[in-house]
């Protein structure tokens, strides 16, 4: 079969770089050969658009295990405990199929990490829909939770933590990012290098089927007549299937039969292959009449880019074929040796005893093409807004408004359809800063929490990427944890567009200084390019997922006030900075002007502090102030306890709208408990520490000095009605 | 008056009154969890000589209609607009009665 | 007190329940739902979880599985059987237990803490607690709505066969403390010789503070006298 311009262009390669695959192969590509370079060399696989600036990201730290560049990225905990975690987006298949498209992306997230040896203990997610009143929003809102949660919830991973958050940028492109955690031993870490000779190559776990099957689409219509019997079909998710792999897998990697495995995720024979020759440095051949269908009369091409779900490719140690099949066995799953590494460095396919596909690996994978694409730098708009000659509103009004709205609204409706609970270690659930999960029969545990800040980015990008890298640290933080390392899904627009392309070199490096900053590095993520439609790009979403450590989890803290006549500490400095707030866009529907600065000088040393003050155990809770502002994270640590707040009259401030809701950063609000109160203050200033004492608990109402006055359980309604009414 | 009015619309409810089913099933290449599991069951349970199982959904629907190509399209985009989810189910119509 | 614990393909409370069995001193076991006698034993418990995918129906594969001819036969002879949530579906489907679990009303899976009130404290599941306790648990289930005909429904409320009923904090039994639509808002039942309690609620993640409270320890407790 010719190919033409026309097919090269349906398998999304351009015709330039197929040029380079006629040179690099010294011949045409074969179909089934064609199809394998579109499944390596698209930007999913190959990050062909962002390589160049991830190399900038700092990925290594004395507790870095592993680096991207693995399934998943792998900390130090100690006592031989390494925690294996990552996110990875699932936008464009979510909009499909809401339900489908969020449970194959939790699953595949999933595969990722106890690919590495690791049993997931914890489930997180970043969602993002249109506007609320955009017609599709509901429906995929629906279909997305239920997925999410179907997933998680069958196969016993506690889902708990997330955002969930309406932007009419995301009308016409949602975002559903997953991010899996795991527990792994640290001298029992799995890795998907290839080693020697020779050596079986085993498919594992479900049947393949003609699922996602890419470029194909519509140049199958021409070489076959039962093209609608051939279309591409959505991948559904199999959760009990997984179940069932992960035990097996676990299982097996109790001994030391395995060499080398990689989950079949996107692309998925023919990647994971690739990827484990690649990094072996050697060749691989597949006998493909071998590999398990589930339907009659499967070509190689869709076998090779079957997305079909739930399947991994093992390399196993001589002798062990038969001791793994017994355990596959058990747990109902297909296993079959579909192939053996050799010295040759080529992807050989054999089917029906010809060879009919060969591609040297080098090409495949180091070969592949690499671009510095075009990028401008974002101009700022230095727009101030004057709130004096806004509209006069009231504070009560306004704060309403926003505890009120889509945004900000308590959850429960989200996290009440996903199992929170189970393999009962969730010792702090969604709602909270951040989630923390104990590590099975010990007192340590894991803070674990997913932020970002799409109008900030959208702003300035470079300040917004600095800004939700500290979100994340003030969150883990705010829990008690020591920051570790981060997670990163980079959603973006078109990277062949130099403005949305400058948006993501300048977040990336905003991310950089903020993490080189903090010392907490990035070890595994995952780039999300062509978010949008016609043109029109989503708001650059880059995503965080960060994880500390907590030493005890008995002294984990959360951020509901705990007793009545508390002193409430604001740590940090409050400049009242209102533009990109959530007051103006909830309040006027304004969107400009430039987000608040980040310092990062300020941002470590009070986040420091006020680690240095739960590890003495002087504080009773704590929070980070981010959207809203000071007035909504003090209703925050209202509505979830039994108590209120009495805010004292501000001193010296120039407008007290933009002090109670300006968005300034490296804040958080503490709780002190009187007879601690000498000894928080004596360490604050020793170390010049900026802080203000803004007031103290009281019961059942929450006030601000001659402002307002509202009953906490009204509060409490106020911010539980807007799903129900949804 | 009024109970006149209520009985002849029920009558003429009941005269105008076409029957259909419809049968939903997941697509042919779509992956069918359900229904594999429920075929490996009954292959153990001993039922060996079953080939295949495919688990579906199914409606029973009246429309307000005689004209039989009117109501069938009418059943059609019910079944377009919400019964099935195109991207993964196929269906089919059947007149009953 | 020595207890096993089913282990289906899709349970995943199975670990979470050995830990509570274990931490209250029972000598457990794991039993593989593919195994085709039991081991020693005075209790038997079948896990929370999604056993074969709750394909079909929630439980109903489970139920014609190899282990559970001996399952019904242990019951059969009066030995003690706990099946929470997904247990309790297969319990349904067995026939052990009559009626059946619903999709819940709200046609969502629902994870939160609830309340439900002790009804019969003389049984060998419930002997620690106190008559009309209220306990705060978790449920965790997409088919927890309990449904039986009013000929066994009454047979359940004369003979005192209702273990646990959905309530709110103060103890008033009503539609709007009823999570899921279980009519009479029935949380979990007993057979007519009260050596088999199904219930949807999880009593093995209320064993410990740290992750949440302790109002499930006293079933176990129960059970080891």
């Amino acid at each position: 079969m010719k190919i033409t311009n026309q097919i090269i262009e349906k398998h999304g390669l351009k015709l330039e770089e197929y040029k380079v695959i006629q040179k690099l192969l010294k011949r045409d590509p074969n179909l089934l050969e064609l199809g394998i370079f579109s499944a390596m060399w698209n930007e999913h696989c190959s990050y062909k658009s962002s390589r160049i600036h991830l190399k900038k990201l700092p990925t290594k730290g004395k507790k870095v295990i592993q680096g991207p560049g693995e399934n998943a990225g792998v900390i130090d905990i100690g006592d031989n405990d390494a925690i294996v975690f990552k996110i990875e987006s699932h936008n464009h298949p979510s909009y499909i199929e809401p339900y489908q498209g969020a449970a194959t992306g939790v699953g595949g997230i999933l595969r990722d990490v106890f690919t590495m040896g690791a049993r997931p203990i914890a489930l997180l997610n970043s969602i993002h829909f249109g506007s609320t009143s955009h017609p599709k929003t509901k429906n995929l809102l629906n279909g997305v939770v239920s997925g999410i949660g179907g997933y998680g919830n069958c196969i016993g991973v506690p889902t708990v933590a997330g955002e969930t958050k309406f932007n009419e940028t995301y009308n016409e492109n949602i975002l559903v990012n997953a991010m899996a955690v795991g527990l792994a031993k640290k001298s029992k870490i799995f890795y998907s290098k290839a080693k020697g000779l020779n050596k079986s190559v085993v498919y594992v776990g479900s049947k393949t089927g003609r699922d996602g099957i890419h470029g194909a689409s519509m140049a199958s219509a021409e070489f076959d007549e039962n093209s609608e019997e051939k279309k591409p079909t959505v991948q559904v998710g199999d959760p009990f299937t997984e179940k069932l792999l992960l035990e097996a897998c676990l299982e097996l990697m109790k001994d030391d039969s395995i060499i080398a495995i990689q989950d079949m995720g996107a692309a998925g024979l023919t990647s994971s292959s690739v990827e484990m020759a690649s990094k072996g440095s050697l060749g691989i051949q597949l006998e493909l009449d071998e590999v398990p269908c589930r339907e009659d009369n499967m070509t190689p091409y869709e076998m090779m880019l079957s997305e079909s779900q739930e399947r991994m490719l093992i390399i196993l140690e001589d002798g062990k074929e038969e001791y793994a099949r017994e355990i596959f066995q058990k747990w109902d799953l297909d296993f079959v040796v579909i192939g053996k590494t050799n010295n040759s460095n080529n992807l050989t396919l054999k089917f029906k005893n010809k060879i009919v596909g060969q591609i040297p690996i080098e090409i495949l994978a180091a070969k592949a093409p690499v671009y510095d694409r075009k990028w401008i730098k974002k101009k700022i708009e230095r727009k101030e807004i004057k709130i004096k000659q806004l509209k006069k509103v009231k504070l009560e009004d306004a704060l309403i408004k926003i505890l009120s709205s889509a945004n900000h609204s308590n959850k429960s409706w989200v996290t009440n359809q996903y199992d929170q609970m189970v393999m009962c270690d969730t010792v702090q659930k969604s709602g909270s800063d951040a989630a923390v999960i104990r590590i099975h029969n010990k007192d340590k545990g894991i803070a674990v929490t997913v932020d970002s800040s799409a109008n900030y980015c959208k702003s300035f990008p470079l300040t917004g990427g600095k800004q939700i890298v500290c979100e994340n640290w003030r969150n883990l933080i705010s829990v008690g944890a020591n920051p570790l390392a981060i997670t990163n899904c980079l959603n973006f627009g078109s990277p062949e567009n130099k403005e949305i392309m400058g948006e993501f070199v300048e977040c990336i490096q905003g991310i950089k200084e903020a993490c080189e900053f903090l010392d907490f590095p990035v070890v595994s993520g995952n780039v999300s390019f062509y978010n949008g439609t016609n043109q029109k790009n989503i708001f650059p979403t880059p995503v965080i997922g960060g994880v500390g450590l907590v030493p005890d989890v008995s002294k984990t803290l959360n951020h509901n006030f705990k007793k009545e006549n508390s002193t409430i500490l604001l740590i940090g400095k409050t400049y009242g900075h209102i533009e990109q707030s959530c007051f103006l866009r909830e309040n006027f529907s304004i969107s400009e002007g430039y987000p608040p600065e980040v310092n990062l000088n300020n941002e470590k040393n009070n986040g420091e502090i006020v680690l240095r003050l739960i590890r003495k155990n002087l504080i009773s809770s704590a929070h980070d102030v981010s959207s809203g502002g000071l007035l909504v994270a003090l209703s925050e640590m209202s509505i979830g306890s039994k108590f209120g707040a009495k805010i004292f009259k501000p001193k010296n401030l120039t407008n007290k709208l933009e002090y109670f809701f300006g968005e300034d950063q490296g804040r958080y609000i503490i709780e002190v408990d009187k007879s601690n109160l000498k000894q928080v203050i004596e360490i604050l200033n020793n170390d010049k520490i900026y802080y203000e004492n803004i007031g103290k608990t009281q019961n059942k109402y929450f006030e601000v000095e001659g402002e307002l006055n509202i009953g906490i359980n009204d509060l409490f309604k106020i911010n539980n009605q807007w799903y129900n009414n949804y | 008056m009024k109970l006149i009015l209520v009985k002849l619309f029920q009558l003429n409810l009941k005269k105008n009154n076409l029957k259909f089913s419809v049968t939903v099933t997941l697509k042919k290449d779509v992956l069918d969890p359900q229904g594999k599991v429920i075929e490996n069951t009954l292959v153990s349970m001993g039922m060996n000589d079953l080939k295949s199982i495919r688990q579906g959904k199914f409606f029973e629907i009246e429309v307000n209609d005689n004209d039989q190509i009117k109501a069938e399209k009418k059943v059609n985009d019910m079944c377009k607009k919400l019964l099935v989810n195109l991207i993964i189910e196929d269906y089919k119509i059947n007149k009953l009665t | 007190m020595r207890s096993s614990v089913i282990v289906f393909p899709g349970s995943n409370c199975d670990r979470d329940i050995a830990v509570a069995l274990e931490k209250m001193q029972f000598k457990n076991q794991m039993v593989w739902h593919k195994d085709t006698s039991l081991p020693k034993t005075d209790l038997i418990v079948i896990p929370g979880g999604f056993s074969y995918g709750d394909y079909l129906r929630s439980g109903a594969i489970a139920g014609k599985s190899l282990i559970i001819d001996e399952v019904i036969k242990f019951a059969k002879k009066g030995c003690l059987v706990l099946g929470i949530c997904n247990g309790f579906q297969i319990l349904t489907e067995t026939g052990l237990l009559k009626g059946t679990l619903l999709r819940n009303k709200n046609l969502k899976f629902i994870n939160k803490d609830i309340n439900i009130k002790v009804l019969n404290d003389k049984t060998k599941f419930t002997s620690k607690y106190k008559l009309n306790e209220i306990l705060k648990i978790n449920i965790a289930h997409n088919e927890g709505n309990y449904f039986t005909d009013s000929n066994h429904l009454e047979e359940l409320e004369q003979n005192n066969l209702v273990a646990f009923k959905y309530c709110n904090e103060k103890g008033d039994i009503d539609e709007k403390s009823n999570p899921n639509g279980a009519i009479n808002n029935i949380a979990g039942i007993f057979n007519s010789k009260k050596n088999i309690l199904g219930m949807m609620p999880h009593p093995e993640r209320m064993v410990d503070k740290i992750v949440s409270n302790k109002d499930g320890l006293n079933l176990f407790s129960s059970l080891l006298n």
